[in-house]
């Protein structure tokens, strides 16, 4: 190809290099359908820059990193090809199968109107609101999550949402630096353990000393433990509530005891739902939540949109985009990002955090879930999972050991079993059930434990088969 | 005002919208869940004190009110689809709709992180296809796909340095920066425990590569370089700055976001790059969605491979794949679970749909496109710097300044002409805060282009003409210029009910 | 604007008014010119220790955050509460609108600073450039 050009470059005459490049294109299959260009209008460009081949654009580059051989990746796929391959990747991960996971990603049903919204273009394929004329649509939609947030969280400000309910907790704990300009943070052992995990690596990097304060038998934290544990030195105090192994905090007591320290509640919430039910921890300091619940998919992970919530106070150290409301020239109401100077791309290293993007379609989606459920929806959705998980225990309890008794939970729960879980987790798989999470991994001493979730997606048949299996 | 040379678009009415609050209304529904079919709770018993009592003011709303409230609301965005984004350094391409299809089917959408590893096998095997190819492209030794967007992917790749010296003895303590670099750079170096060291640019806008000789020394952990840089040129001597970095220990990170200028025709893996990112919602074309979500893998060469976040992707004996978390060297975890699996499917899609011609076609056309637009406004717009331009190009408000017009100015005025603003006033090296960035990338027609040259070359002369149509543009949009000053002052950041 | 003669200037474009054992600070009319829209002043605490020098607070205007730097070192006396609701008093009246007061540690800090006329041939050269 380099050479073919380089000749005709030297040939100069036009009606050769016509036929020459006709040869070309019929030869070289040198199209993809997302390019809009012709080969017509390509050497147009190219003549009207002056170069005699693309080739020359790239003669800057030196010659010992160029790359002279095709990449070593797929020919090009027609649509039905890859549409296949995804088809046949998603037939080799589980479906259809009656989902008892929780655990920090929650199966709730989402309505279709949804997706039918944020698939439309004007969504999903525009840019950061930076230029607010032309973006009030997203700018709009934002201010309505950071809204619904606090009226669910029962902050003063919410943010326009972090990556996850998992960086939320460092970011957090690194805004109650901040504001207290402590240095120390003490976080419950009953805190998602790949949570702790997160906040792990970002405090061994900056020197974060963090203490990690035990459960006890009901499942809550050790108070009298985490009086010990919280010093003058301390900044912020982290519980999840409901916790990992579904059990609901007494927030107000630990909030009384962290305060009287001088430092911070921090309040992670990874099942969002329960606030339809549960009450929000108005005691709270800083609420880093994770929204997932609200309509976005399981989708093996991610992408899931995390947020900060918090006092009015505070609001000039929270890290991440914020919408605020504003008018125009003619005072007509509109929305803008603001408080930027917070952001890296003004305080560059004094930033308040290294973060440059929200999760906004994810946001809009959590956005219109809320929407959709509003004031009644919440509550009974709530009241459903509730329900559940009430009688899948009920019905575990029969034949095993359901732990943590004494404290309220939500929707999920924990189970002991004589069997070690991950065998009794196979018989149900035969069954198309996919049982609970077993502890072992993070909690050793639980033993043959295994932490169940109920939802609303979950029928009484499949809630009876898995206690009968279990129990076999 | 003389409209005449606006050619792209005609004012039209769009529907005005209130918030969704003000259309609530107490009774209105839009859900119904199924009848309950286990016997009802009392909250109260079960709860008690932690019973939530009231829940203040969600909304209540029909189904059909929210569905006119986005679609009003979404008929307020400029978005891709509906033109072009000539922002630098964002790469705004064609969000490919398969890729939303695939990214939908079922099994991938449904799939739980902790599902037992033999029930994920499709979507451990997407993870490892995608990490061979964009090893491949990038020419990296391995791969994490956790991190949730660029700068967290930076954040991952300047700890899995700090690691790396640390286990040599001595994380160091500075990390060198072009005064060129995105802002993330020096907050990603300073999250990570680094001071940052300016590195000045020569007048060619590279990296003055003999000031770089005097400043590193052994407190140097790195430098972060963009390539090709902010001003859209490649670093011709990036291979000298890697052995300077190298021959006293440190390493070279890239920052990826300029990647589709590089695409098939060159790879960092080959100049001397140690650890890199990638912004799969540049390059890989997944969709920005009004501002996330993003993701940003980061690659790395073999001697920071035993660092990388846990859990990494590992084929067992059996000829399966599962996840490895028995990694003691490891910097921990960036984020939970595995990553934003739902943009590596589409960033997959896309590779698959390029093929490894489409993939060179793209960036050439990427190239192609910010030179011709380089051409054709040099003779009204100055170029600041004479280096050959790669996928982008940058311009500088220095002749309009004179009219008092500026880099902004000129931007809200391109409303009106029916496009998304350029970057403005970044690079911060450009005299003045002028900068004008502009990255056409190659999903632009030559036909969207010569609408974008001749709006550009419009403003120019109304620039000598009537520059107070440019200072007070937009005119015709929504809403005019808004008050970001009393934004900042009283932030006003929810909705609250009016008091009775 | 003319610079009142009564006050002494820093190259960082801050005024001083000195008073025996106190400094009074604020910023100049040319900052504020240069900031635009001040949307908020961040200050130290009151009994905060300052350095002759070194950053002491931040201003921020709606897309820049700009450094204050302390003519002398000492302890903060005083801190302006008012500026805490209403920033923009500093556009109105930069050099009627102080930030902080310093019990000043060692008077003889302040015979480095610029009389009026200095600091406006300085910043005539600033423009200049």
């Amino acid at each position: 190809m380099k050479l073919v050009n380089r000749v005709v470059v030297r040939l100069q005459s036009s009606s050769i290099t016509q036929l020459i490049d006709y040869a070309i294109a019929k030869l070289s299959n040198s199209f993809m359908r997302y390019l809009p260009k012709s080969p017509q209008d390509r050497e147009q460009m190219l003549r009207e820059i002056g170069a005699g081949s693309i080739d020359e654009l790239f003669s800057h580059i030196p010659d010992e990193y160029r790359l002279n051989r095709d990449l070593k990746v797929t020919r090009q796929l027609a649509e039905s090809e890859i549409v296949d391959y995804f088809q046949q990747r998603a037939a080799e991960c589980a479906a259809g199968y009656a989902n008892f996971l929780g655990a920090g990603a929650y199966n709730h049903y989402r309505p279709v109107v949804v997706d039918s919204l944020i698939s439309r273009g004007e969504f999903f394929t525009a840019y950061t609101p930076y230029q607010a004329e032309i973006a009030q649509g997203t700018l709009q939609a934002i201010f309505e999550f950071q809204s619904m947030i606090c009226e669910l969280t029962g902050m003063e400000v919410a943010n326009a949402s972090m990556y996850d309910g998992s960086t939320a907790v460092p970011e957090a704990v690194m805004m109650a630096m901040r504001i207290t300009g402590r240095s120390g943070a003490v976080v419950a052992r009953s805190l998602h353990p790949e949570y702790r995990e997160v906040l792990g690596t970002y405090s061994k990097y900056q020197g974060i000393p963090v203490a990690t304060v035990p459960f006890l038998a009901n499942g809550r934290i050790d108070l009298n433990t985490l009086d010990q544990a919280t010093s003058d030195q301390t900044a912020c105090v982290v519980i999840q509530s409901p916790n990992f192994f579904g059990t609901i905090e007494d927030v107000a007591a630990v909030a009384d005891l962290v305060h009287k320290k001088g430092a911070l509640l921090i309040v992670s919430i990874a099942e969002a739902i329960s606030l339809g039910i549960v009450k929000p921890p108005a005691e709270a300091d800083i609420v880093a939540m994770e929204t997932q619940s609200f309509g976005v998919p399981l989708g093996f992970g991610g992408p899931y949109a995390g947020v900060i919530a918090t006092r009015e106070k505070f609001v000039r150290q929270i890290p991440g985009r914020l919408v605020g409301q504003t008018v125009d020239q003619q005072g007509h109401r509109g929305f803008v990002l603001t408080l930027a100077t917070r952001e890296q791309h003004i305080k560059r290293e004094k930033a308040t955090s290294n973060i440059c993007t929200n999760q906004a379609l994810v946001a809009t989606m959590a956005t219109i879930f809320m929407t959709i459920y509003g004031r009644e929806g919440f509550k009974e959705l709530a009241e459903h999972n509730l329900a559940k998980a009430h009688y899948a225990a009920q019905q575990f309890e029969k034949k095993a050991k359901v732990l943590f008794e004494g404290a309220p939970r939500f929707n999920e729960f924990v189970v002991q079993t004589s069997e070690d879980p991950h065998v009794i987790n196979n018989r149900l798989l035969a069954k198309n059930i996919m049982g609970g999470f077993p502890l072992h991994k993070f909690y050793p001493e639980l033993g043959n434990a295994t932490v169940w979730c109920c939802t609303e997606m979950i029928t009484r048949e499949q809630i009876d088969a898995a206690a009968q299996a279990v129990a076999q | 005002m003389s409209d005449k040379k606006i050619k792209k678009v005609r004012p039209h009415p769009s529907q005005n919208e209130g918030l969704i609050f003000e259309k609530s209304s107490p009774g209105k529904k839009a859900y119904k869940l199924p009848p309950l079919d286990v016997p009802q709770v009392d909250a109260a018993k079960l709860l008690g004190s932690a019973e939530r009592q009231d829940m203040g003011n969600m909304p209540e709303v029909s189904e059909f009110e929210i569905i006119r409230h986005f679609t009003r609301l979404s008929t307020w965005n400029y978005a891709i689809d509906l033109g072009m984004y000539p922002l630098g350094s964002c790469t705004m391409k064609y969000n490919a709709r398969v890729n939303e299809a695939v990214a939908r089917i079922a099994g991938l959408a449904n799939a739980h992180p902790y599902q037992p590893e033999k029930m994920s096998q499709g979507a451990l095997r997407i993870l490892k296809l995608l990490s061979d190819y964009l090893l491949e492209i990038t020419g990296m030794e391995a791969i994490t796909l956790q991190p949730a967007a660029g700068a967290h992917g930076e954040m991952t790749g300047i700890l899995l340095i700090r690691a790396y010296l640390e286990s040599k003895g001595n994380p160091r303590k500075k990390i060198l920066i072009p005064d060129s670099a995105h802002g993330t750079n020096p907050a990603t170096a300073a999250i990570c425990g680094y001071t940052v060291e300016n590195l000045k640019s020569n007048s060619a806008g590279m990296v003055d590569v003999s000031a770089l000789a005097a400043q590193m020394n052994e407190d140097v952990a790195g430098i972060m370089l963009t390539n090709p840089n902010t001003l859209g040129i490649f670093e011709e001597e990036i291979h000298k700055i890697a052995d300077i970095l190298h021959e006293k220990g440190g390493l070279l990170y890239m920052d990826g976001a300029n990647m589709n200028a590089l695409v098939g025709k060159t790879r960092p893996g080959d100049f001397g790059v140690d650890v890199m990112h990638l912004n799969l919602h540049k390059t890989f074309s997944t969709p920005h969605g009004g501002g996330g979500p993003g993701s940003g893998p980061v690659a790395c060469k073999k001697h920071l491979e035993p660092f990388l976040p846990i859990p990494v992707v590992v084929t067992k004996p059996d000829g399966s794949l599962g996840f490895n978390y028995d990694r003691p060297k490891a910097i921990g975890r960036v984020r939970m679970f595995y990553g934003n699996f739902g943009m590596h499917v589409r960033a997959l899609a896309y590779i698959m749909a390029n093929g490894y011609d489409g993939l060179r076609l793209t960036t050439e056309d990427a190239v192609l496109n910010a030179n011709y637009i380089r051409k054709k406004l040099e003779d009204v717009y100055e170029v600041p710097y004479k280096t050959p331009s790669m996928h982008e190009v940058i311009l500088s408000h220095h002749r309009q300044a004179r009219q008092g017009v500026k880099t902004g100015d000129i931007a809200k005025r391109l409303i009106d002409y029916g496009f998304h603003p350029y970057t403005t006033a970044f690079p911060l090296i450009v005299a003045d805060h002028g900068a004008m960035m502009i990255e056409p990338t190659e999903s632009e027609s030559k036909e969207e282009m010569d609408l974008f040259i001749e709006a550009m070359r419009a403003i120019a002369e109304e620039a000598q003409t009537e520059p107070e149509t440019i200072l007070k543009a937009p005119h015709t949009t929504r809403v005019s210029r808004l008050d970001e000053v009393t934004a900042a002052r009283k932030p006003i950041l929810r909705w609250k009910p009016e008091k009775v | 604007m003319g610079y009142p003669n009564e006050l002494k200037y820093t190259r960082e474009h801050e005024w001083v008014k000195a008073d025996g054992k106190t400094a009074t600070v604020g910023i100049t009319n040319y900052a504020q010119e240069q900031l635009g829209d001040i949307v908020f002043v961040e200050l130290p605490k009151v009994g905060a220790e300052v350095s002759k020098g070194k950053s002491f607070g931040t201003v921020e205007s709606v897309k820049s955050v700009s450094e204050i730097f302390a003519p002398v070192s000492g302890k903060v006396a005083a801190i302006n509460e008012a500026l805490a609701n209403a920033p923009e008093k500093i556009n109105n009246d930069a050099h009627g609108s102080w930030m902080i007061r310093i019990e000043v540690k060692d008077p003889a800090e302040l015979n480095g600073l610029l009389s009026a006329a200095d600091y406006e041939k300085f910043i005539a050269e600033e423009q200049g450039k």
